[in-house]
């Protein structure tokens, strides 16, 4: 019996890897480097950002000054449902974030071309920002970004007229 | 499929060998067997609400697995041909749907006409669930005398034209004339306006149509009229589209400004979205503009404009003619009361045009006689994707909630059905007991009828011959713009 369990396992788990390998929408390659010895010097220019998903977890990883926060999502490959749909290009609302006031003061300023996409979101606030225009520096070093429920945005219209 | 067969052998003690042997030729689908049949899902349609149904259930469950119908040879619905060709990063969501299918779990069955080469009944046979996701290919009529006069166009054809639709490449508008009026100001008006005011320097390097682009080139069109029932305030498009007729090269606005009397009061009191959108549009009709504006308007050799408060009653021919001379339009005030609705005053307004544009709506049509539809609200009769009265069967997209929204709309819209049919896979109201045949029989029957897929490695082909002829024009591509150049062999 025991052999039989231990082997269904097995069977059971090569066919979860063979799955998962299989159907891998984006599996990004990481670089795992075992290095002996110091630290490469790399690592102390990363930005560490926490996101809370839709479930309330919060989710820590790090990206690099420059990225976006789009960019952070896609590199750790974080599984927020149809985020960045238009790949960045300010043509959707759903990469939309919400800060807490603090943080969003430190954000920059934010041009009529993201107001107008981001006018769109579901659920909008006043801390609200489109996540593909928000650039990691150093001072925003522990930043806190919620994502909010993706609902529709405001274009579905219920005027009576459909 | 190798996987499985030897797996079960190994999983089982005698005793329930047998019982798992029977599973298996009996085809149990259930969670907890490892039998070798999977869920078999099949979704009619290839556009958004389609891809993005399939996306979510392949994620979902390890298990399943999605075939996708599509009537063209050609993949992704409005994103191909609705989507405006001066918009491509709003294509870019073609990226995530390419990855789709071609995932292992995934096939797409294009040129198979859904409803006429193989029913929806065939289709439940084949599959445990079948999600319509087809869309909205009929369009609202304006239901006014004149309206079938040479010189009329619903947007959707234009749209469709421009596009490089098949069905709508006899379409060929007459451009010769001064004035286009657009009924409705939705996102869709004012793509057509756009398209029609937009210099062709700019239109040549996108994958507009070659077609289109000459007629663009001779077009006489220099003013264009974007007609609304109500007033600026229930405008229906939205400030990025607004925004990109006020910065159209070579146009200048046009506007009344009685029809924004009233309209700064009432500013205070809208949430910001809607704020933001009628400022842009009170400062460009009615602020003085500087002198550097004031310059670029008086030598833009086009105007634009939006005319409010006006429904059409009559599309007027030429004496004698059946062509379009001008549109006669109904004028309207605004009764707030639960909303604002707009009521006719009894008076009209005659204005001289050669082309008219109703885009006041798409609308879904009945795919076959077996599936409930709702022909009051064009939909097909659902509870969250859940057809009525129709076990098996669900609708996404479009049709599920009728023809308004972005394609983020549909995602959300398609997520929904998806997450509907996994929670009924899991309850057991959707009956998995039965191994399915899928592709295998549906495959067998079209043969037998004559109808040859196109898979999606064949609209590869396509895709590149279309880059390819686009490149030595500076366009991104340059579409094939018949069924027959689409279909494998013809290249």
């Amino acid at each position: 019996m025991a052999l039989v369990t231990t082997l269904r396992r097995l069977v059971q788990n090569s066919l979860r890897e063979y799955s998962r390998k299989a159907s891998a929408v984006t599996w990004p390659t990481k670089q795992r480097s075992f290095s002996i010895g110091t630290q490469p010097l790399r690592s102390d220019n990363k930005v560490t950002v926490n996101f809370i998903n839709r479930d309330g977890e919060k989710i820590t990883v790090k990206g690099l000054p420059g990225d976006s926060l789009l960019d952070v999502v896609i590199n750790e490959d974080l599984d927020f449902d149809g985020f960045g749909a238009c790949e960045g290009t300010l043509a959707c609302s759903t990469c939309h974030l919400i800060f807490d006031e603090e943080m969003y003061k430190k954000l920059g300023p934010i041009t009529d071309e993201e107001m107008d996409m981001l006018d769109l979101a579901y659920g909008l606030t006043d801390t609200s920002r489109l996540g593909c225009q928000i650039c990691l520096t150093k001072s925003l070093e522990g930043m806190v970004a919620r994502v909010p429920e993706s609902v529709a945005d405001i274009r579905q219209t219920k005027d009576g007229s459909s | 499929v190798l996987i499985y067969t030897p797996a079960l052998l190994f999983c089982c003690n005698s005793n329930e060998l047998d019982v798992n042997l029977s599973r298996v030729f009996a085809g149990g689908c259930g969670k907890a067997s490892l039998s070798s049949c999977s869920p078999k899902v099949c979704i009619v349609g290839s556009g958004p609400a389609g891809f993005y149904t399939a996306q979510h259930l392949i994620k979902a469950r390890q298990d399943v697995e999605v075939d996708i119908y599509e009537r063209l040879p050609v993949p992704f619905g409005l994103v191909r041909f609705g989507v405006a060709p001066d918009h491509p990063e709003v294509k870019n969501v073609i990226n995530t749907f390419t990855q789709t299918a071609k995932h292992s779990r995934c096939s797409f069955y294009g040129n198979v006409n859904v409803g006429k080469n193989v029913s929806i009944t065939e289709l439940q046979q084949a599959y445990h669930a079948v999600v319509l996701s087809y869309g909205a290919e009929g369009n609202r009529s304006m239901g006014v005398p004149g309206e079938d006069l040479a010189g009329v166009y619903s947007a959707k054809d234009f749209v469709g034209w421009y596009n490089g639709l098949p069905s709508c490449r006899e379409l060929s508008p007459d451009l010769s004339c001064e004035t286009a009026v657009i009924l409705g100001q939705g996102n869709v008006a004012l793509d057509v306006a756009r398209i029609l005011l937009s210099p062709i320097d700019i239109l040549k390097k996108t994958d507009i149509t070659q077609p289109t682009l000459e007629a663009l080139a001779e077009s006489q069109v220099r003013r264009v009229l974007i007609v609304g029932r109500r007033g600026p305030i229930q405008i229906a498009c939205t400030i990025k589209e607004l925004r990109e007729m006020v910065n159209l090269p070579d146009t200048r606005p046009d506007m009344v400004a009685a029809d924004f009397d009233g309209v700064k009061e009432a500013l205070k009191d809208l949430p910001r979205p809607r704020k933001r959108l009628t400022e842009l549009m009170l400062k460009t009709a009615l602020e003085v503009p500087g002198e550097k504006e004031q310059e670029r308007r008086s030598k833009a050799s086009r105007t634009w404009g939006f005319r409010f408060f006006r429904s059409p009653v009559e599309v007027l021919a030429e004496p004698g003619h059946s062509r379009i001379a001008g549109i006669r339009l109904a004028i309207n005030k605004l009764e707030v009361s639960d909303g604002a609705q707009a009521v006719l005053t009894g008076e009209v307004e005659d204005v001289p045009c050669g082309l008219v544009v109703s885009s006041i709506g798409y609308k879904s049509l009945p795919i076959d006689p077996s599936v409930p539809f709702d022909s009051r609200k064009a939909i097909v009769p659902n509870t969250m994707g859940r057809v009525k009265q129709a076990a098996g069967l669900y609708c996404s997209g479009w049709l599920k909630t009728g023809p308004t929204g972005v394609i983020a709309t549909t995602m959300n819209n398609s997520f929904d059905t998806a997450r509907s049919i996994l929670e009924d896979m899991d309850s057991g109201t959707l009956d998995m007991s039965a191994a399915k045949p899928g592709s295998q029989s549906i495959s067998a029957l079209l043969e037998k009828r004559g109808v040859k897929p196109v898979t999606f490695s064949d609209w590869e082909k396509i895709d590149n011959v279309e880059m390819k002829r686009g490149e030595s024009r500076g366009k991104p591509r340059e579409k094939l713009l018949t069924v027959e150049e689409m279909l494998p062999g013809h290249q």
